[in-house]
């Protein structure tokens, strides 16, 4: 469904159309952005411009960590004040800025880019698996954290990470399972429940 | 017209697809309903009261609001949630199978309430059973069945000749051919008096008894390969949990150095059975 336009407003009728080929972004919020860009000031949509063409530009792959960086390797894996002896496994580059946040974490990652899922066909091949088991034959590495996404996909991946890296003699632990900070008892699902009562401690 | 706009259903999750910034379309199989797609709003917020209680394979109580597409999921309480599946990625997998099969085979809003008692009976199963396969092949045995595809194993699915205990063929038309027929089909699988039997007693028998047979691993490949065969040519593709059942067993193969069938074969002697392949079947 293109947008009619009259031939004044060519470069108008572009612009709304790139704009609603963005995820959640339908044609009436699409004339909505590009109205605030064409009445903005002309440095704050240069910047916006460039911040978007520089993502293209200086984006890649760390080669160790397969994060998202703009020096290979990336600051993190770069960094002599990480513990080089953990890895914390990761689906996306986004759960690695949620557990940063944390401070509680001074290992190293290793971003996977997404999650087994044999209902979808995706399989290990698709996944930054092989870049991990590379990474652990060095003999540094003591410990994997397999920090998945709490549900069925993630929880498949786990044990398929298990399976694979048990076999290399080193210790795989995984995210404790439980209650979210904030949450009610009362709508917590049965595995969330009982995973939280396996894994109580004392206090 | 008549339809009320909330209602009440058990349902069990076979498949999700994200839609948006944090709802979810879950594709659910219920009791009277068939399959049916909703959506799950808010449910990837960590706040989502949702949450666990439609995961996928959940076995859920659901309270639906009727939409103008889609139906939506307003409250949900898990019934079971398979925890034994959530250790073991065997099991899982299997799992994944049965809820793809389910999911490809079953057209939306088609009533089969069997399909649904088969599916949450396969799911319990494959919680306590150790040979998987053989709760696959039950399951996909009575599942074609229930949606009207059950093989003829009695007869010549060609001349109707009653079959004789000898070598036969599988087709993936329908059933078994005898030899003088077999040449007339495109596809055909070779079949093994065993196999027969074993096909034969799966398909007249309730869940409880499968628990007494012991498959050597040649007839379990056999069986495996030759349903596998029926069920991609009634589907016209590959069932992609099946493609991911095949890389296990490869690689559980490679790194162990011996096979999954291997490891039941070991049981088998534990147990005290001598070797006959079949031994419940007459």
């Amino acid at each position: 469904m293109g947008i009619a336009f009259v031939p004044t407003a060519m470069s108008m009728g572009r612009l709304i159309e790139e704009l609603n080929r963005l995820p959640g972004i339908g044609p009436k919020s699409a004339q909505r952005l590009a109205y605030f860009l064409l009445r903005a000031p002309g440095e704050q949509v240069k910047a916006l411009a460039e911040a978007i063409i520089n993502i293209k530009e200086k984006i890649i792959f760390c080669s160790i960590c397969q994060n998202i960086t703009e020096t290979d390797p990336c600051l993190i894996c770069r960094s002599r004040e990480r513990d080089q002896t953990k890895i914390c496994v990761v689906e996306e580059p986004l759960d690695i800025l949620a557990l940063e946040r944390t401070r509680s974490y001074h290992g190293l990652y290793h971003v996977l880019h997404g999650v087994l899922s044999p209902l979808e066909g995706i399989g290990p091949e698709k996944l930054k698996i092989k870049q991990l088991l590379d990474r652990l034959r060095g003999g540094t590495v003591q410990e994997i954290i397999l920090a998945t996404n709490s549900n069925l996909e993630g929880e498949a991946t786990a044990l398929y990470l298990h399976r694979l890296i048990s076999l290399l003699g080193i210790k795989v632990t995984r995210l404790a399972r439980g209650l979210p900070y904030g949450s009610d008892l009362e709508y917590a699902d049965e595995v969330t429940l009982t995973r939280a009562l396996e894994g109580r401690q004392e206090i | 017209m008549s339809r009320p706009r909330v209602y009440n259903t058990q349902a069990i999750v076979l498949n999700k697809a994200e839609l948006g910034e944090a709802d979810r379309i879950l594709t659910l199989y219920t009791p009277h309903l068939g399959k049916l797609k909703a959506v799950a709003k808010g449910v990837r917020r960590p706040e989502s009261k949702l949450g666990g209680h439609v995961e996928l394979l959940n076995w859920s109580k659901m309270l639906l609001a009727c939409g103008q597409n889609l139906d939506i999921i307003s409250q949900s309480q898990t019934i079971e949630s398979f925890l034994p599946l959530h250790d073991d990625l065997q099991r899982l997998s299997y799992a994944f199978y049965v809820a793809e099969l389910v999911d490809r085979f079953t057209p939306q809003r088609d009533e089969n309430f069997p399909v649904f008692r088969l599916l949450l009976d396969t799911l319990h199963q494959l919680c306590q059973s150790c040979d998987g396969e053989l709760i696959l092949r039950y399951f996909e045995l009575h599942l074609v069945d229930y949606l009207g595809y059950r093989p003829q194993l009695q007869q010549c699915l060609n001349c109707h000749s009653p079959l004789r205990p000898a070598a036969h063929f599988f087709t993936p038309s329908g059933g078994v051919l005898c030899p003088h027929c077999a040449h007339q089909e495109a596809i055909i699988y070779p079949l093994s008096l065993n196999a027969l039997k074993v096909l034969r007693f799966l398909q007249s028998s309730d869940f409880t008894a499968i628990t007494r047979l012991r498959l050597s691993p040649d007839l379990s490949g056999e069986l495996r390969q030759i349903m596998q065969g029926y069920i991609s040519y009634l589907l016209g593709r590959e069932v992609n949990s099946a493609q991911w059942l095949d890389r296990l067993r490869r690689e559980t193969q490679q790194s162990w150095g011996y096979s999954s069938e291997g490891e039941r074969s070991v049981r088998i002697r534990e147990s005290g059975g001598s070797n006959p392949p079949i031994s419940t079947v007459s």
